[in-house]
């Protein structure tokens, strides 16, 4: 079947996951940590608004309930927290330095290209039209292990993190239209205390190393033996 | 009939460049709220600049004399490519988007040729600048083209028109993602805000201007006009080729009439986005320009991997 003969709410949800893809590679270039956490709200609200139309097509109105979880969540209420703590913590005017910013990409534009290889012999198996977004939320989740590679600073590695479980749950919402929900619920609440106990990370990190670089953490000591 | 029609669509689109500029400055200044122009102010200054005498300085040679009617003769005929009100012209068969781009590089090139004819530091400053600008806008450009072509299967204009227009509203990620691409390209390429500014003439940030800093009277007219064109040329290409409807697909008076309604508020409508941009946003340092156009050639990018991904056939 063409993409023009696809009813055009299929095509919303590709236009979705396209845009859902876009935010992950602004928050890959991004290197101010205000907004970072910016880039990733849209993508929550994204993702939640994905869920919504799967949810209102399919008539599946369990998936009502985790689009609006997504949407507090992830949307609303992680980023919040994390803003915060990136003023509490004095970041807001730090810049993270990216090294080789158009490598980043570049790889990133590979990651998206390896994905799509790997999940061709699974959309291959499917007659499900919103398969295609499969190799895209791998790539989501792959961009946002890239994301923690690249950077430095503790708080870009948590939102790289965060991005990941926004790639997982993506895959489930295209390709089984949704997990159980006692395992959604279970994996928001996970994700809600990470999200605090990371907080706490924070100023532990801090406290011991006087910084959030964790690139200081892969040395014992303080000063630089000669 | 239909020749004349192309002609006439032609001479359309360059009387009526000036008036989307002034309707730009127009949008701007209330924007800031500054008291504005009026709309045919770019008319009355070409037509001062017309009468004015051009000074040649004293080293510049045939380049200097030639490179104002090559810039203008290339942004006519990358005009008579574009379909503005009316598709099917005998025109389409040269409207290739390829054939456009190499309208632009010719004028370009020609332009930056007398930039560094007269030998000030200015002048081989802005070329150089432009030269790098547009080194990396046209790979996004041409990508984005793509991106449309393997939609279209066409990289005809004209043909990619009646495309979108057979296949009606397909909400296309790549196409959305070309739309973007093409977007950030046509503000580098025109010279708008966060890449240069057009209403600054003595900064040492400015690329356009530089170039054409020893110009005067006439020769300053003609290249002020193409960059109209140009300007132009790019919002009728966005609004075009993403947008078509309305666009006349028969010869009659009435779809005529509707296709040059639609494509003026097309256009004022583009101007408006783009005014609101230039007032938001501040200028870029140069160095961030090789990011902002790369992130344009990533989104092109994008939309290409979003058509072999998101779009395949089922």
């Amino acid at each position: 079947m063409d993409f023009a003969e696809l009813s055009l709410y299929s095509q919303a949800v590709l236009l979705l996951a396209g845009l859902i893809a876009l935010t992950s590679f602004l928050m890959l270039g991004q290197s101010r940590l205000v907004r970072l956490v910016l880039v990733f709200a849209i993508q929550g609200i994204l993702l939640a608004a994905t869920t919504a139309m799967v949810a209102g097509v399919l008539d599946f109105p369990h998936l009502y309930i985790s689009a609006g979880l997504s949407f507090l969540l992830k949307g609303i209420l992680i980023p919040v927290m994390l803003h915060r703590m990136i003023y509490r913590l004095g970041l807001h005017r730090e810049l993270d330095t990216i090294e080789h910013p158009a490598r980043v990409m570049m790889g990133g534009a590979f990651l998206v290209v390896f994905s799509y290889y790997v999940s061709l012999p699974v959309v291959a198996h499917s007659p499900l039209v919103t398969l295609n977004a499969i190799a895209v939320s791998l790539a989501v989740v792959l961009l946002g292990m890239l994301l923690m590679i690249t950077r430095r600073q503790a708080v870009a590695h948590v939102v790289g993190f965060m991005s990941i479980e926004n790639g997982l749950f993506f895959a489930a919402v295209v390709s089984t239209y949704g997990m159980p929900m006692v395992v959604e619920l279970g994996i928001a609440a996970d994700v809600l205390v990470a999200a605090v106990v990371f907080g706490v990370f924070f100023f532990q990190i801090r406290e011991s190393i006087d910084s959030l670089d964790v690139d200081r953490l892969s040395k014992l000591t303080e000063v630089d033996k000669p | 009939m239909a020749w004349l029609m192309a002609i006439l669509q032609t001479l359309l689109f360059i009387a009526l460049a000036p008036l989307l500029s002034g309707w730009i400055k127009r949008v701007k200044c209330r924007l800031q709220n500054r008291k504005a122009p009026s709309l045919f102010q770019p008319y009355r200054d070409l037509r001062k600049l017309y009468r004015k005498q051009p000074i040649v300085p004293h080293p510049a040679s045939w380049i200097f004399r030639a490179a104002p009617y090559i810039v203008f003769a290339s942004a006519v005929l990358a005009a008579a490519t574009v379909p503005l009100a009316a598709i099917h012209l005998p025109t389409a068969r040269i409207a290739d988007v390829i054939v456009l781009v190499g309208f632009f590089a010719l004028g370009r090139m020609f332009l930056v040729l007398a930039g560094m004819d007269v030998g000030t530091a200015f002048g081989g400053m802005g070329s150089s600048r432009e030269m790098t600008i547009s080194s990396l806008a046209e790979p996004a450009m041409l990508m984005a083209v793509f991106t449309l072509a393997m939609s279209a299967h066409t990289t005809n204009l004209s043909q990619a028109v009646n495309f979108v227009l057979d296949t009606g509203l397909v909400l296309r990620p790549s196409f959305v993602f070309a739309l973007g691409g093409l977007m950030l390209v046509a503000i580098a390429e025109t010279g708008r805000i966060p890449v240069d500014n057009p209403a600054t003439h003595l900064e040492l940030t400015m690329i356009h201007e530089a170039m054409i800093l020893e110009y005067s009277g006439r020769w300053l007219a003609l290249i002020e006009w193409a960059s109209q064109i140009k300007l132009m040329l790019y919002g009728v290409l966005i609004a075009n080729i993403f947008f078509p409807w309305g666009i006349a697909q028969t010869f009659t008076v009435n779809a005529l009439a509707l296709g040059l309604g639609v494509i003026t508020l097309k256009l004022a409508v583009l101007a408006v986005m783009l005014a609101v941009s230039e007032v938001l946003f501040a200028k870029m340092r140069i160095f961030r320009v090789q990011e902002y156009l790369s992130f344009a050639y990533l989104l092109s990018v994008l939309g290409m991997l979003s058509h072999i991904i998101l779009e395949a056939a089922r």
